[in-house]
C-alpha cells in the first residue's frame, strides 16, 4: 500500500466553449467493416460498367435497385442489366447538404427512369446548368474508372 | 380493446439550443408542467411510460431513455424506447395508446425529446440523412431536403402545385406561430420572404424548411375510469394508424390510389400512385385511423388538423394523403384559403369564406415551432389536447389560436421520405 501514488498528469487539454453552462468539444470517429451482403454484385458490376437491376422471379416485377427479394410478393430476385439511357424522372439541385457533401454544393440529384422497369434510380447528373434540367430530358450513365465501390461510381449525364 | 384518454400535455419550449438542460431536465420540466395540470395524478399512480427519441447520433447517449425514467422517478416502473424516425413521436404516442387500450395500464406516460444542437447544422443534416439508406442514397449526396426538393418537383410536374402556393403555407405557419410560446421561430413573412430567403435545394428555400431543435414534450394517456376521476375535461383517443412504405423512394411503386370512403377509383383514372409525389403510408395511416374513429368525410368530421410539415411541401402533399382535397388539388385547397385560422391577418390576398375551413398547424406546425424529433409528435398531441380542451388560452397565455367548438382533431407525424407515418384522431369526451 502506498498513500503516496498520483495519477501521472497530461498536457492535454480540453476545447470549452463556454463555462455557464460547460461547454467542451467532444470527438468521436469509427471505422466500421461494412459488407454489402447480398447487395455486393451491384458494386461489382459498377466496377465493370454495368447497371444491375432486380427482377422478381416470381411475378416478373423489375426493380432499378438492388433487393434481394420482391417488395411486391416476397420471392426472390434475380440479377438483370438495365438500359443505360434513362429519363430524369424528377430532380433538384442542392446548394446545401450534409456536412461531407458541402464541398460538392451546387450539386444536382435525380431519379432516372428507364423504359420497361418499374422503379427508379437516384443518382447525381453533371454537364447540365441547374436551369436548364428538365423532367423528361434523356440522360446517359457513366462509370468512374477508378471504382470507390460506392453508389457514386455510376452518374449520369445529358444524352 | 378499451377507450383510451388523454388526461394532460407538457412542452419544453422548442428553442435553437437549450445548452443549459440536458435531454433529461428538458423532460422534466414537460413532465412537471403536464403533472400540475392533473394535481389528482401521483407519481405513484403512473403504471409506466414510453420513451420517443430518434437519434442515437445526436444523443450520444445510448439507452437515454432509461436515464429520463430514473431522472423522472418512475423506476422502477415498466418502460421502453420507441423510434421510428421523424414520426417517432407519433409512434410513441400510440405505443401509449396500446399500453393504456389492452389493460396493461391504467396511466402511462409518453416522453420525447431530442437535443440536435450538439453538433453544427450541417453534420445535423449528415446525421438525419443516416435516416435513408446508408448504402445507396446517403453516400450519393444524402441530404433531407434534396429528398422532398424532387418529391416536390415531381407533384409540380404532375399536378401544377407552385412554388407560391408552398410559400403560402411558410407565411401561414410561422404567422400562426406568432400565438405560441412555445415555437422557436415565429413571424410574420410575406411570400416574397420565402421565396428571396437563401436556397436550399431547388425549390426549397430555408423558409420552406423546419429548422433543428432542442426540446420535449410529454403527453398522460389514462383509461377511463382514470381519466373520469382526475380530469375535468379529458380528451379521448378515438382512432389511430401507422402506415409505412419502402426506404428508398426509388423503390415505390407506380400504381393505384389507395382510397378514402369518400372518394371513387373514377377520381383518379389517370394517376399512377404513389410514385415519389404522395405518400401511401400517410393514406394508409389516415385509412386505418378515420375507420377506428368512425370518420367518412374528413373535411366534415374533424375540426382541425396538426400535421408534420417539415417542408412546406410536404404540408400540401399531405392534406392530399389525409383526402382534405383530392389528389392533386393540395396547392388549390391552401389559394382557396382553407387551411388558415380564421380571424388571423396573414397579409395575403385569400378569400374571407373559404368553401373549406379546416385550419391546419394552427400552432404553427414544425416549420415555426421546431423540430426536435422525439418531442414533435407528442407536440402535436399536447396543442390538439389543449385545443379540443378549449384551454390554449391558459396555456399558451394568448387565446388566438383556440378555435371555438373543436370537437376533434387530427395529428401526423411523419418519418423519412414517408417511410413511417401515424395518424392518431382526439376528440372531445
Amino acid at each position: 500500500m502506498s498513500q503516496n501514488i498520483k495519477l501521472p498528469e497530461t498536457e492535454e487539454g480540453t476545447i470549452l466553449f463556454n463555462v455557464d453552462p460547460i461547454i467542451i468539444k467532444q470527438h468521436y470517429e469509427i471505422d466500421y467493416l461494412h459488407s454489402y451482403a447480398q447487395d455486393s454484385p451491384f458494386f461489382a458490376g459498377l466496377a465493370k460498367g454495368k447497371l444491375l437491376g432486380s427482377r422478381c422471379t416470381g411475378c416478373g416485377y423489375t426493380y432499378a435497385t438492388p433487393r434481394g427479394h420482391c417488395m411486391e410478393c416476397g420471392e426472390k430476385t434475380d440479377w438483370f442489366e438495365l438500359p443505360q439511357n434513362g429519363r430524369v424522372h424528377t430532380f433538384t439541385t442542392c446548394h446545401f447538404g450534409g456536412e461531407a457533401f458541402l464541398k460538392e454544393t451546387p450539386f444536382t440529384l435525380v431519379l432516372v427512369e428507364f423504359d420497361g422497369v418499374e422503379t427508379l434510380f437516384l443518382s447525381r447528373l453533371i454537364g447540365v446548368e441547374a436551369d436548364n434540367v428538365q423532367i423528361g430530358m434523356p440522360v446517359r450513365a457513366r462509370f468512374l474508372r477508378n471504382s470507390k465501390f460506392m453508389a457514386t461510381d455510376v452518374y449520369f449525364v445529358p444524352e | 380493446m378499451r377507450p383510451v384518454y388523454m388526461i394532460s400535455g407538457g412542452i419544453t419550449k422548442f428553442a435553437k439550443a437549450h445548452p443549459e438542460m440536458d435531454f433529461r431536465l428538458m423532460v422534466k420540466e414537460a413532465f412537471d408542467y403536464a403533472m400540475n395540470d392533473v394535481p389528482g395524478l401521483s407519481r405513484e399512480m403512473i403504471d409506466g411510460s414510453i420513451c420517443s427519441y430518434f437519434s442515437d447520433h445526436f444523443t450520444r447517449q445510448l439507452k437515454a431513455g432509461a436515464m429520463v425514467q430514473d431522472y423522472l422517478g418512475l423506476c422502477p416502473k415498466p418502460s421502453k424506447r420507441v423510434e421510428g424516425g421523424g414520426a417517432t413521436g407519433g409512434l410513441g404516442l400510440q405505443a401509449a395508446w396500446e399500453a393504456v387500450a389492452s389493460g396493461r395500464m391504467e396511466v402511462c406516460v409518453a416522453f420525447g425529446f431530442e437535443t440536435m444542437s450538439r453538433v453544427n447544422t450541417w453534420k445535423g443534416n449528415e446525421f438525419i440523412a443516416q435516416a435513408s439508406d446508408t448504402n445507396f442514397d446517403y453516400p450519393v449526396g444524402g441530404f433531407y431536403t434534396g429528398y422532398y426538393a424532387m418529391m416536390v418537383r415531381r407533384h409540380m410536374h404532375e399536378f401544377g402545385t407552385t412554388v407560391e402556393q408552398m410559400a403560402k403555407v411558410s407565411v401561414k405557419n410561422h404567422r400562426n406561430a406568432v400565438h405560441n410560446p412555445y415555437a422557436q421561430s415565429p413571424g410574420k413573412l410575406t411570400i416574397a420572404d420565402v421565396r428571396s430567403s437563401p436556397m436550399v435545394a431547388t425549390p426549397l428555400t430555408i423558409l420552406d424548411c423546419c429548422q433543428m431543435s432542442d426540446g420535449a414534450a410529454v403527453a398522460i394517456l389514462a383509461s377511463e375510469e382514470i381519466a373520469g376521476k382526475l380530469c375535468r375535461k379529458p380528451v379521448r383517443i378515438s382512432g389511430i394508424g401507422c402506415g409505412t412504405d419502402a426506404m428508398r423512394m426509388a423503390d415505390r411503386p407506380h400504381g393505384k390510389v389507395i382510397l378514402l370512403p369518400h372518394e371513387s377509383e373514377a377520381d383518379y383514372k389517370d394517376l399512377r400512385y404513389p410514385g415519389v409525389h404522395s405518400f401511401r403510408g400517410g393514406r394508409t395511416a389516415a385509412k386505418l385511423a378515420y375507420r377506428m374513429a368512425g370518420i367518412l368525410h374528413p373535411v366534415e368530421d374533424l375540426d382541425f388538423i396538426e400535421l408534420h410539415d417539415a417542408y412546406t411541401s410536404s404540408e400540401i402533399q399531405t392534406y392530399e394523403d389525409l383526402g382534405l382535397c383530392r389528389y392533386g388539388e393540395g396547392g388549390r385547397f391552401v389559394d382557396n384559403g382553407s387551411p388558415f385560422m380564421p380571424g388571423v391577418d396573414y397579409g395575403l390576398d385569400l378569400p374571407e369564406r373559404p368553401a373549406i375551413s379546416i385550419p391546419v398547424n394552427p400552432s404553427g406546425g414544425l416549420l415555426a415551432c421546431g423540430h426536435p424529433v422525439g418531442a414533435t409528435g407528442l407536440m402535436q398531441a399536447a396543442f390538439a389536447f389543449w385545443q379540443l380542451q378549449g384551454t390554449t388560452g391558459k396555456h399558451l397565455g394568448d387565446d388566438t389560436l383556440q378555435l371555438k367548438g373543436a370537437k376533434r382533431g387530427l395529428i401526423h407525424s411523419h418519418a423519412g421520405t414517408g417511410t413511417y407515418i401515424t395518424v392518431t384522431i382526439l376528440e372531445k369526451a
